[in-house]
């Protein structure tokens, strides 16, 4: 079974660090020594309880202030899968560390407190898995302990859950009843709840498929850099590496450079330094061609009968990252695949509210604000939309007079 | 919508756990070729730095690997690791810079610490900044995993250093999907950790998947040891016992391969990498925690030295 990676998101109170530790925990992945530390600062600190919470923040101000600022990555291992947790914080100025965690992640999982039912933020936590594409999502119904088990409570969630992601790009959701702090359908069965015949929280994460998640129709191959050894026994050896973004590649393939439009063969395909029968994703790929035509890095290599759309100008929801706001006009670079260029912001159609999915007007984004815009690059780009292709979808913007990485921008097609 | 003849369809391979972190890492070291002029590749003689190592020859071959390998030598080394070193450079045909702690400390650039525990552990961030100014490098690998620490576990791939080489924890770059920010002014860089989402168990078992050779204190040998904070420290020329500190001979290993005056063996029989990896899958203590005296001082000691400029 592929690993599987998947996103939190959740603040102080909702159980998410509890649920995480116990994760950790059930699993034998978190060591003595780290327990012992945890154990010694909940002692310092006075509290009640060991709090797991201190092993999932990492950094000093987080452990001073009790709060989780930004993603940290954590990994646990049954004997079925490997799991990497992107661990995000859930307050809305922190959006962008929630789309940073999903835009990697294979499955998303949301807690809901079984008391209040739906809330701002787990809106705006299943807003963003569906933005960012991540195709399964787990609502965790959590503190089931306080509403003594009951059926109803855990039905009333999933009912207004599912009302709400009808309007949302959500194809696969599986609700869990659980309680984070007693373990109850975490690991293992409750005993408590002898009404659900789902699957217990663990066994989900070990068994779901994503295998089928990556687009293995489209072949796309952005050029990340032309391998040239240089050397007598190499003399004549060129290679186009990267990673591999969709479809597969084999040898005798009739192929596309694009943006330039030549057509040739491919000679042979090596993934990871050795020749192979075929590359597929998300393999790193050195693909040799029959002829030799100039390709270079951000170039793309697709088939004649299956190209990606290649323009100019693009629109796309993006979520922006910095504290200046972004205005129309704005220019900056844009990284799609492996290739960068100037680009300007020519348009700001709408600001997305993400709790209640309203369209706003406006002129500008400012910091974790999600909106739609059109985009002019100074060079063709060769694109998917992104929810077609995650990898030739997306791009980030990045500032040229600070170097930030300003803006996470999924692709929705050409501009009209 | 395209409609797509069957014999597009790949067949449906689903890449195991190694392929798909191999992947990753070589993707990451062919971003730092294509967007960087002078990258180099830290390399201590430890599995992963070996590890990224042979992860970059995969990604360059047929060609060379394109950058330098380059060792901050505090000086106080196991002579097993210098020997690996310097027959894996040769094998391999490529540069070697090392930067030393010693020139530091002739230079007067840091003072020696003092004491029982004197260590040149962190003295290496001196050298290490140092060593990247005097070669110009804008990209420097790291073989940090994110499951060795906690601050690690908040790090970016490629995480920006500033004009003091200092890491701004609560400043990083969002980083999303793998469309990776290089972008730095000059005397700026960027470490680059290419195998952060690997585990220690997973360097393990590729290391013994892929044959990899690695220095012989890695597996269970007879060395003098004594105890101290509850580690086997090998007595050597560079660290002694103190008065009450009784040496012996031990059957031990090393499972982490830094500084020999903060670097502690644990006891173990493992002479096979088989046996190494059962041995890590049962260790209920993290490696760090069981052979590293500079993690121990507090809970925050990786995050300081970080922002120091360390590894």
């Amino acid at each position: 079974m592929a690993m599987l990676r998947f996103a939190t998101a959740g603040s102080v109170d909702d159980g998410k660090s509890t649920l995480i530790g116990r994760l950790l925990l059930d699993s034998k992945q978190i060591f003595e020594d780290q327990l012992e530390a945890v154990e010694r600062t909940s002692v310092a600190r006075g509290f009640d309880y060991t709090n797991l919470a201190l092993l999932t923040d990492g950094l000093r101000a987080e452990r001073e202030q009790g709060i989780t600022i930004d993603v940290a990555y954590r990994y646990f291992a049954t004997p079925r899968r490997k799991f990497i947790i992107a661990d995000t914080p859930g307050h809305v100025q922190y959006t962008r560390n929630m789309v940073t965690g999903a835009s990697t992640a294979d499955l998303a999982l949301v807690l809901i407190d079984a008391r209040k039912g739906m809330t701002e933020q787990s809106h705006r936590h299943a807003v963003i898995a569906s933005l960012l594409q991540v195709r399964h999502l787990v609502v965790c119904v959590n503190k089931m302990d306080l509403v003594e088990y009951s059926e109803k409570a855990f039905d009333s969630v999933r009912e207004e859950f599912s009302a709400f992601a009808a309007k949302l790009e959500v194809t696969d959701v599986t609700f869990v009843p659980i309680s984070a702090l007693h373990g109850d359908n975490v690991t293992s069965h409750s005993t408590n709840t002898p009404w659900y015949g789902g699957p217990t929280l663990l066994w989900h994460l070990e068994n779901v498929y994503t295998g089928s998640d990556r687009n293995l129709i489209d072949p796309r191959l952005p050029v990340q850099l032309v391998i040239r050894p240089m050397s007598h026994e190499h003399h004549d050896y060129r290679g186009y590496g990267g990673e591999v973004a969709g479809g597969a590649f084999r040898a005798g393939d009739e192929v596309v450079v694009l943006p330039s439009g030549f057509t040739t063969t491919v000679e042979s395909v090596e993934s990871a330094g050795e020749v192979v029968d075929e590359v597929v994703p998300p393999m790193a790929a050195t693909i040799r061609l029959s002829d030799e035509i100039d390709v270079s890095r951000g170039d793309m290599i697709a088939k004649p009968g299956n190209v990606p759309i290649t323009s100019q100008d693009l629109e796309a929801m993006v979520c922006w990252f910095s504290e200046r706001p972004l205005a129309e006009r704005s220019r900056l670079v844009i990284k799609h695949t492996t290739r960068s260029a100037r680009a300007v912001v020519s348009r700001i159609h709408y600001r997305l509210d993400v709790n209640t999915l309203h369209r706003e007007d406006g002129q500008s984004l400012a910091l974790n604000d999600i909106g739609k815009i059109t985009l002019r690059s100074a060079q063709p780009l060769s694109f998917d939309p992104y929810r077609r292709n995650r990898q030739t979808g997306s791009f980030i913007l990045i500032d040229e007079a600070t170097n930030e990485t300003v803006a996470a921008g999924m692709i929705l097609g050409v501009s009209e | 919508m395209v409609t797509v003849p069957v014999d597009f369809l790949p067949s449906p391979s689903v890449l195991e756990e190694l392929d798909e972190l191999e992947a990753e890492s070589i993707y990451i070291m062919r971003e730092v070729a294509a967007q960087f002029e002078r990258p180099g590749l830290l390399f201590s003689g430890g599995k992963d730095s070996i590890l990224m190592l042979h992860l970059a020859l995969k990604a360059f071959r047929p060609a060379r690997i394109p950058f330098p390998v380059v060792h901050i030598d505090t000086g106080h080394n196991f002579p097993e690791v210098i020997e690996y070193r310097d027959r894996r450079v040769a094998e391999l045909g490529i540069r070697l810079v090392v930067g030393s702690v010693q020139a530091s400390i002739d230079a007067g650039r840091v003072v020696e610490e003092s004491g029982p525990n004197a260590s040149r552990n962190r003295l290496q961030s001196v050298t290490l900044l140092d060593t990247i100014l005097d070669n110009d490098f804008d990209a420097v690998f790291g073989g940090g995993r994110r499951d060795e620490d906690k601050a690690r576990a908040k790090e970016r791939i490629f995480s920006f250093r500033d004009d003091f080489g200092q890491w701004d924890p609560k400043n990083q770059r969002p980083e999303v999907w793998n469309l990776y920010n290089g972008s730095h002014r000059k005397g700026e860089h960027i470490r680059v950790f290419p195998i952060s989402n690997w585990t220690e168990l997973d360097v393990w078992h590729y290391i013994a998947r892929e044959s990899i050779a690695l220095p012989s204190i890695y597996f269970a040998h007879r060395r003098d040891v004594f105890r101290r904070d509850n580690m086997w420290l090998a007595a050597g020329p560079h660290v002694s016992p103190g008065e009450d500190e009784v040496v012996e001979e031990r059957v031990v290993r090393f499972r982490t391969v830094g500084d020999a005056t903060c670097t502690g063996a644990v006891d173990s029989d493992a002479q096979r990498l088989d046996q190494i990896i059962a041995e890590v899958a049962a260790s209920r203590i993290t490696e760090r925690g069981a052979t590293r005296a500079d993690d121990r001082f507090n809970e925050a000691a990786m995050e300081d030295r970080k922002k120091e400029g360390y590894f």
